[in-house]
């Protein structure tokens, strides 16, 4: 789990959270593989046909913008997007990102590195991105255990029901 | 260390923690209000049976009170019943007030303490010295059950206030400058500090003013830096114990600014985005069809008391629907005792229950399309107080009363 290889799929600055999953969608659907159909729809249409499961976005700063919502969370985790790396995150999105079990890293400098369809190595634990096309690595904010094994445990919600059965006599003291 | 550091550093055990650094806080106060309903859906879906501690959870109704429909109301009666069930020590029911101005008058808002709320506006409870921060219902969940939850330690930037006031303008024209000159992101993830000699003269309700609207730039959290006041209003409120922590003088900041509010103008948030400001002057004139002094902004008594200072022996314009909504019911209590309501509803405004009131737009005076209203609430987003080709202006309780009565935008007098 903690080294995350796949191909990267591009973006820019300031990709808000109704680029990644239109409004429109928000109140059809709870269905979180109905929302994995509907990523970046509006604005990348194409990235429905050309991205592929396993694949890692690339991104410029500020990356999740804008409202609250944990469905453009939700979207990118069940199309089977193995990490997002951006040079920043909107703070909410960063949250929402974790606490559903898909990794975030930042990566200062990784916009520069990583061109469209580079293979990438990302490595949670020792907090680094590698372009295995050009052999360049760089510096990533490391996540710490405790945040690697949330994502590890597929969320927040399933992360507490794992820990709490089994710190349960204790906590019941 | 800043102050948001040394929070986060006692609140996860350490000696020290760093801009960009992860910790796990133990959370000292978690604060829910109809969206507990949400909240309890996911604890219940986690599968623990107790909450973490019954007397550190925070549930009251504010933003639709009374019930304004059947889903409310059963929304509001599942949550009862959980409180009842859970033994949640701390349940306001519809008759306290809004969340933000409820919980300073009750004792919850501490300096040290790192505070919980599933509202975007929690940062309000920084001028109290607290590390309060929005987050959402999944989190507020694992919250429930387990009484921490994890930071990325934000970089801090500090403000710095000086000089006086001139008469009308006040801490929103203050913070609506700032966030006009900074943007809708200018303190994305940061801890915000404010301090400086005008800081330490404000009232404790204007100091709320500057952290409640931080939120509107994109702050973690805002803080007053505590001082006397602080510990004095929080001490004639509460036994609860407290940890009042200062910033280190050589304390780290991202970034500094310096204000001086001398000639500070009053200002306006133009639709549809509350960094869209301009001195009220520029758009002096514009008819306005309602007019709202209230919020967990500007409802307090202060703000009352200067509404009032203005529309005493006056009348509000016919064509304008004030609406005037005391931001809990001490506020409301005191506003009677002092005669502000008497003013009030003499000049022709409606006094609503306390409450959010239309602030996000539910119910209690909701928009038509073409319609004009200005405001001392918080947001002015497009369709946020009703139909999405309404036009919302952000001001200060004397630019609403004053706008109240001319029928349009207008500063309010300074001289007299
Ligand atoms: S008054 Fe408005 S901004 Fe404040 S808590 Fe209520 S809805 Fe939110």
């Amino acid at each position: 789990m903690s080294i995350i290889k796949g191909k990267a799929y591009t973006f820019g600055d300031n990709i808000n959270t109704d680029v990644i999953y239109p409004g429109k969608y928000l109140s059809i659907t709870t269905d979180r593989m109905e929302m994995a159909r509907h990523c970046f729809e509006a604005v990348y249409p194409e990235f429905m046909e050309q991205a592929r499961s396993g694949d890692v976005i690339v991104a410029g700063r500020n990356f999740g913008c804008g409202s609250s919502r944990e469905q453009a969370a939700t979207c990118l985790k069940y199309f089977g997007i193995s990490a997002v790396v951006a040079e920043s995150f909107a703070r909410i999105f960063y949250r929402n990102a974790i606490n559903l079990g898909l990794p975030v890293i930042v990566a200062p400098g990784v916009a520069r590195m990583v061109h469209h369809g580079d293979d990438v190595e990302v490595d949670l634990e020792g907090g680094s991105v590698r372009n295995t096309r050009t052999n360049e690595t760089i510096e990533a904010t490391k996540l710490p255990d405790f945040i690697l094994k949330i994502i590890d445990d597929g969320g927040l919600i399933s992360h507490l029901q794992r820990r709490l059965g089994i710190v349960k006599p204790e906590e019941d003291k | 260390m800043t102050i948001a550091e040394k929070i986060l550093a006692r609140a996860s055990g350490k000696p020290l923690t760093e801009p960009h650094e992860i910790v796990t806080a133990k959370i000292d106060v978690a604060m829910s209000h109809e969206n507990a309903d949400v909240v309890l859906r996911a604890f219940k879906e986690i599968g623990v049976e107790k909450v973490w501690d019954p007397e550190r959870i925070v549930i009251l109704f504010d933003h639709r009170i009374p019930a304004e429909s059947e889903k409310t109301a059963a929304t509001h009666q599942r949550i009862r019943a959980f409180v009842k069930e859970q033994h949640i020590k701390h349940f306001y029911d519809l008759r306290e007030g809004i969340c933000h101005q409820v919980l300073p008058e009750n004792g919850h808002s501490r300096p040290g303490d790192v505070m919980v709320g599933t509202d975007s506006h929690t940062t309000t409870h920084g001028a109290f010295g607290t590390f309060a921060s929005g987050i959402g219902a999944t989190e507020m969940a694992g919250v429930w059950a387990t009484g921490e939850l994890w930071f990325m330690v934000p970089e801090s930037m500090r403000i710095k206030v000086t000089g006086m006031f001139p008469k009308y303008v006040s801490a929103k024209d203050l913070i609506l400058h700032i966030i006009g000159k900074l943007g809708a992101a200018g303190a994305d993830y940061k801890a915000v500090e404010f301090f400086g000699e005008t800081i330490s003269n404000m009232s404790i309700a204007s100091r709320m003013v500057l952290t409640n609207l931080s939120m509107e730039m994109g702050a973690k959290v805002a803080i007053v830096v505590p001082d006397e006041k602080t510990i004095t209003y929080v001490v004639q409120r509460t036994n609860h114990e407290f940890t009042t922590l200062l910033p280190d003088p050589d304390a780290e900041y991202a970034q500094e600014i310096h204000i001086d509010v001398t000639d500070l103008k009053s200002m306006v948030a133009c639709p549809h985005a509350v960094d869209n400001v301009k001195p009220v002057s520029e758009v002096a004139g514009k008819r306005i069809n309602q007019a709202l002094i209230g919020s967990c902004t500007n409802g307090r008594l202060e703000d009352l008391a200067v509404a009032a200072e203005i529309l005493h022996a006056e009348k509000v314009h016919p064509e304008v629907r004030l609406l005037v909504i005391p931001a809990s019911r001490q506020v409301y209590l005191a506003a009677i005792e002092k005669g502000y309501i008497e003013t009030f509803i003499k000049a022709g405004a409606l006094v609503l229950n306390p409450g959010c009131g239309p602030c996000l737009g539910a119910h209690q005076g909701l928009m038509a399309p073409g319609e004009v209203c200005i405001s001392t609430t918080n947001r002015n987003f497009k369709g946020r107080m009703g139909s999405s080709e309404s036009f919302v202006y952000l001001a200060s309780p004397a630019t609403v009363a004053q706008s109240a009565i001319t029928g349009e935008i207008t500063p309010a007098a300074t001289t007299g």
